[in-house]
């Protein structure tokens, strides 16, 4: 008889019950509860947070698992925000436009309304049309749906082209960091329909959800992140464990093999890397409701480096790893930037650092992948008493780059 | 009779002690005194009378004094008749000064002085005369000075002072410059029309912006309707009202504006009409609330109009009749049709120039561009194409060898020499640095390509901060040296700046050494050895770790070199490389890895092909890239390996 899921993930069962207690102590001591101990900022902080992680284990998904490094999916994730940032901007104005002509002497004619809403979204870049990008923009259905579809499009779109011509290790990275910068790119421009560099903003009012206060919404989000990190996590865990996780981890250590195999490689790898594109945007859609804004300045080229290098201090190959990794490293870094950390006066020099954080980063991402390949993670290992075999210089696995030593069990 | 004598004897010495003050002035005093009634009360009529002895009497200071007068800066005394410059001490009194020595006479109060004021017609010709005064000086500065001056504000006046100006000319370039001037000013101030033709086909093989500049406003029209095409006005063409040409509403709004048709009652118009009609909750008998659409207000406009409490609003067949019964055409506002078509027919002449000449401006700065990115790519295409390194940091390496030029200019004053230190230091400082990173981090992950990526990138990150908190996160000026700078002209569409002919030819300068040094050397032959078999080059007795260190130490430097020449065309800042990091590893990825011509190849191609966009849609650099972008993800559907694609054993798959 089969094992039960989490009895072959033990992992993802200890997973969703930290994540379940974590979520109700925050929810229990945060202000809209009563307790006021962690403030709805940090409650907000703490929502983005999880957000983050998701994105992660999609990221740790399509890299640490399949072994294709993409730069592209912090723009999948900035697409799943502006989908749903259109519809909360656009509901929010039009209930603003409406209870300004409220008080006219004639009823507003939807023409009359349109028009308002045009003005008071489009003004910022001096037009006063609504785009038809925004054709939906007043259904959340469809938006919503939008927030799959169309980082779900175009990572398929981009995948198929890019898979079938057999793009492969370094080439793919760089071609999905040129993708994430032609977009980004793009919609820094004024007539892109997306606001240029203004970006969506005030998507923090909720329309229809006036009346509940902050403090509440931000647990509610918190709540939405948790059940969608939690979900994901075990997607990810069931798409990573079994056959199929058998076969994308075979691709990622020699592809070459996998296909004389008889199996489709580009299918396999199309299928993990839309499915973690969809998973990014739906965390892009829980974050930017928190955040607040989004502009395209979050879609650079960087934002996905940074992604890759979360889950890589975290450690890659396991999900729990990835979420480690972008919840510290996040963390850390608000901390740090935040001007939080203390300086550090060294007589002739102060170090602040506001200024030396990222050099501490940049260096101490170059010591992990120079002498802890396995991140943040590899600690679990050595508690649990699982160490690499000796190979006494040997390579294990088809050749010296291959990941599957790092799996390997005594 | 005796005081009749007295006082014939008090007029005679009188006169003649005024006569012997007026003798005791200077000559141009005399000279004005002689036309002192012309000149205190100047007319366009008596005026030239004036001027002209002015000018034949060939004063030094004629020219000071019209300048002056026109100005009305000329003052009269009233006790003698004599003419000063002025220059106001106070409110009430002014300092007089001589004309010819130019020293103060004495302060006067404003009642003893009198300020000449001649009228503008008068001013007009006082400058036509300054003009020719000033194009026929014997210094050719100050003729070229008077050249400019017309060209910048062209007048129907100079035409003449030109004219009369070019006979007696005898420097040649002055002379090239008044005939092409006076062409110019023919076409647009002549009144014979023969003339004008003949100076515009004059300029039918012109290139010049100024030529352009006076062909241009002869063929403005304005766009007219009327019942019928009227007579003996140059028409350009007629139009049809609902063309793309003239939309349907453009056309009634013609109409409006020449009265030949009601206006449309617009929809704020409509609005104001129905909420100035509302009695009793309701208008024109419907309830306001109902009004909540654009058909319904329609509906009450429609009932209050038929009330006559509105205007009618006009229906669309009102608006197909009116079109119908009118002509549109577009009037040239030159009356004249054979200037017109001489215009015509010589600008579209000049366009089919200057088209041929956009297009060889275009692939300048196509090939400029290109030079660019093939200096930002090619110490990758040795790092990432030959070794198969992919340095993130390359773009710090660029702008370290930037902030080095930098360094060095505030050390060595002179720019020349500055740039001279700079070169090898950059290349130094990178190599050093390369060296430094391939020991420490690269070497480990040979194996590890992806992991060789994120390494690299977190150095760069490192290096971007460390250069903002030591170089301030401002930019900094990288001066280049006096004979960089301007731009090589061939005409007045076609140039190039030296400092972008400076980038290309550094740009081929690294061609040949790296396709020397690769191709002809021992360490070239040891480093392809290396990247196809380190293992068997190691055989055969070459230190891999040693070549390997040389090759990326050998790729960051021309990083750095390259540092420097971008750093002098555009501003030093932290994030000048990251800025070139992408279409660097695109521009190797198109041409193809492991082959230097590929990277010059991928190198034009990427530079002409985002002018051209940037051509198409000119006022949007940022679409052009992405446009770009896209097109390299689709080449690459077609060619993966890049333009030249390396075969056989040397691809290593």
């Amino acid at each position: 008889m089969e094992r039960s899921f989490f009895a072959r993930n033990p992992s993802a069962l200890i997973f969703i019950l930290l994540l379940a207690a974590f979520t109700l102590g925050v929810t229990l001591l945060s202000e809209g509860f009563g307790m006021d101990v962690v403030s709805t900022s940090m409650v907000k902080t703490l929502g983005k947070t999880l957000c983050l992680c998701l994105v992660a284990v999609a990221m740790d998904l399509v890299w640490g698992y399949c072994g294709i490094l993409s730069l592209g999916h912090f723009a999948f994730f900035g697409l799943g925000g502006y989908m749903i940032g259109m519809w909360l901007m656009y509901e929010r104005t039009k209930a603003i436009v409406i209870s300004a002509t409220a008080g006219g002497p004639l009823p507003a004619t939807p023409e009359e309304i349109r028009e308002g809403i045009g003005v008071q979204i489009f003004g910022v870049v001096g037009g006063s049309e609504i785009p038809p990008i925004w054709y939906f923009a007043d259904s959340l259905t469809i938006q919503l749906a939008l927030v799959v579809l169309v980082p779900g499009l175009l990572a398929l779109i981009f995948g198929w082209l890019a898979f079938r011509s057999r793009v492969a290790g370094v080439y793919l990275s760089i071609l999905t960091q040129a993708m994430t910068l032609a977009l980004s790119l793009y919609l820094f421009q004024n007539d892109s329909g997306l606001r240029g560099n203004n970006g969506l903003s005030g998507l923090q009012n909720l329309p229809g959800a006036e009346n509940v206060p902050q403090t509440l919404i931000s647990i509610y989000f918190l709540w939405a992140s948790a059940l969608a990190l939690g979900l994901g996590y075990l997607l990810a865990a069931w798409v990573a464990g079994g056959k199929f996780g058998s076969v994308i981890r075979g691709i990622r250590d020699d592809e070459a093999r996998v296909r004389f195999l008889g199996y489709h490689v580009e299918g396999y790898k199309l299928f993990v890397f839309t499915l973690t594109a969809v998973i990014a945007a739906i965390a892009g859609a829980l974050y930017y409701p928190q955040a607040g804004i989004i502009n395209p300045a979050e879609i650079a080229p960087i934002a996905s480096i940074y992604l890759a290098v979360w889950v890589a201090i975290g450690g890659r190959g396991r999900l729990y790893g990835a979420v480690i990794g972008a919840a510290l490293v996040s963390l850390v870094s608000t901390w740090f930037t935040g001007g939080q950390a203390p300086d550090i006066p060294l007589g002739f020099y102060t170090v602040q650092w506001v200024d030396w954080w990222l050099i501490l980063l940049g260096l101490s991402f170059v010591l992990v992948t120079l002498f802890a390949p396995k991140g943040i993670g590899g600690l679990f290992d050595l508690i649990a008493g699982r160490g690499s075999p000796e190979r006494h210089g040997a390579d294990l696995g088809p050749d010296p780059g291959a990941l599957r030593e790092k799996e390997a069990e005594e | 009779m005796t005081r009749i004598f007295l006082i014939g004897l008090r007029a005679a010495l009188f006169w003649f002690l005024a006569a012997f003050a007026v003798q005791a002035q200077s000559p141009i005093q005399d000279l004005l005194q002689e036309n002192r009634a012309a000149v205190e009360k100047a007319s366009r009529k008596t005026i030239d009378d004036v001027i002209g002895a002015l000018l034949a009497s060939g004063l030094p200071e004629t020219r000071e004094v019209l300048a002056r007068w026109r100005e009305k800066e000329l003052w009269q005394r009233d006790e003698d008749g004599l003419f000063f410059f002025a220059e106001a001490v106070d409110g009430n009194t002014y300092r007089l000064i001589d004309i010819a020595t130019g020293e103060a006479v004495g302060e006067y109060d404003k009642k003893l002085v009198s300020q000449l004021k001649p009228n503008s017609g008068v001013r007009s010709v006082i400058a036509t005369a300054l003009v020719r005064f000033q194009l026929t000086d014997p210094d050719p500065a100050k003729r070229a000075e008077g050249l400019t001056a017309i060209e910048r504000g062209p007048e129907a006046s100079h035409l003449e002072a030109l004219r009369a100006s070019i006979e007696g000319e005898n420097d040649s370039g002055l002379l090239a410059r008044k005939q092409r001037l006076e062409r110019l000013l023919t076409i647009a101030y002549d009144d014979d029309s023969a003339l004008r033709v003949a100076a515009i086909e004059s300029f039918s093989t012109d290139l010049g912006v100024d030529a352009r500049a006076a062909l241009n406003p002869l063929l403005a029209t304005t766009r007219k309707a009327a019942p019928a095409l009227p007579e003996g006005v140059n028409i350009a063409n007629v139009l049809k009202p609902g063309s793309s040409a003239l939309p349907r509403s453009e056309a009634y709004a013609l109409l409006v504006a020449a009265d030949l048709a009601p206006p449309l009652v617009t929809a704020a118009q409509k609005k104001e009409a129905l909420i100035a009609n509302i009695a009793d909750g309701t208008v024109a008998g419907m309830p306001i609330h109902t009004l909540g659409t654009a058909e319904a207000r329609a509906r009450a406009y429609a009932a209050l109009a038929d009330q006559g409490l509105a205007p009618p609003d006009v229906t669309e067949d009102g608006i197909d009749a009116a079109l119908g019964a009118h002509v549109f055409f577009d009037q040239y506002n030159e009356p004249d049709a054979a200037i017109t078509a001489a215009a015509e027919e010589a600008l579209s002449s000049v366009s089919t120039r200057v088209g041929v000449n956009q297009a060889l401006d275009l692939a300048l700065d196509g090939l400029s561009l290109a030079s660019i990115y093939f200096l930002a790519a090619i110490g990758l295409a040795i790092t990432f194409g030959v070794m198969g390194v992919i340095n993130m940091a390359h773009g710090e390496f660029i702008m370290m060898g930037a902030y080095t030029g930098y360094v060095v200019q505030q050390f060595v004053p002179n720019y020349t020499a500055s740039i001279i230190v700079a070169l090898p230091l950059a290349f130094a400082v990178t190599f050093a640095a390369g060296v430094a990173m391939e020991r420490l981090v690269i070497r480990w992950l040979y194996n590890r390509p992806l992991e060789t990526l994120l390494a690299t990138f977190g150095i760069s990150i490192a290096l971007q901060q460390l250069a903002k908190n030591i170089f301030g996160t401002q930019a900094r000026p990288l001066t280049s040296p006096g004979w960089l700078d301007g731009a090589l002209v061939l005409n007045d569409v076609v140039s190039i700046s030296y400092i972008r002919i400076a980038i290309f030819v550094l740009g081929i300068i690294f061609l040949f050494l790296l396709l020397f040094v690769l191709n002809k050397t021992r360490l070239g032959l040891e480093m392809r050895a290396v990247t196809q078999n380190p293992r068997m080059a190691a055989s055969m007795g070459i230190n891999p770790d040693r070549v390997n260190m040389l090759t990326f130490g050998l790729g960051s430097g021309i990083a750095g070199i390259a540092g420097v020449a971008i750093g002098l065309y555009a501003k030093v800042t932290s994030e000048l490389g990251s800025d070139y990091i992408v279409q660097s590893f695109m521009t190797v990825v198109v041409g193809g890895v492991g082959n230097i011509w590929g990277t010059l190849l991928g190198a034009a191609l990427i530079g002409f092909l985002q002018k051209g966009i940037e051509w198409m849609n000119p006022s949007n650099t940022l679409a052009a890239q992405t446009y770009m972008i896209i097109f390299i993800i689709i080449f690459i559907q077609f060619r993966p390996k890049g333009i030249i694609a390396l075969k056989g054993r040397a691809a290593g798959d």
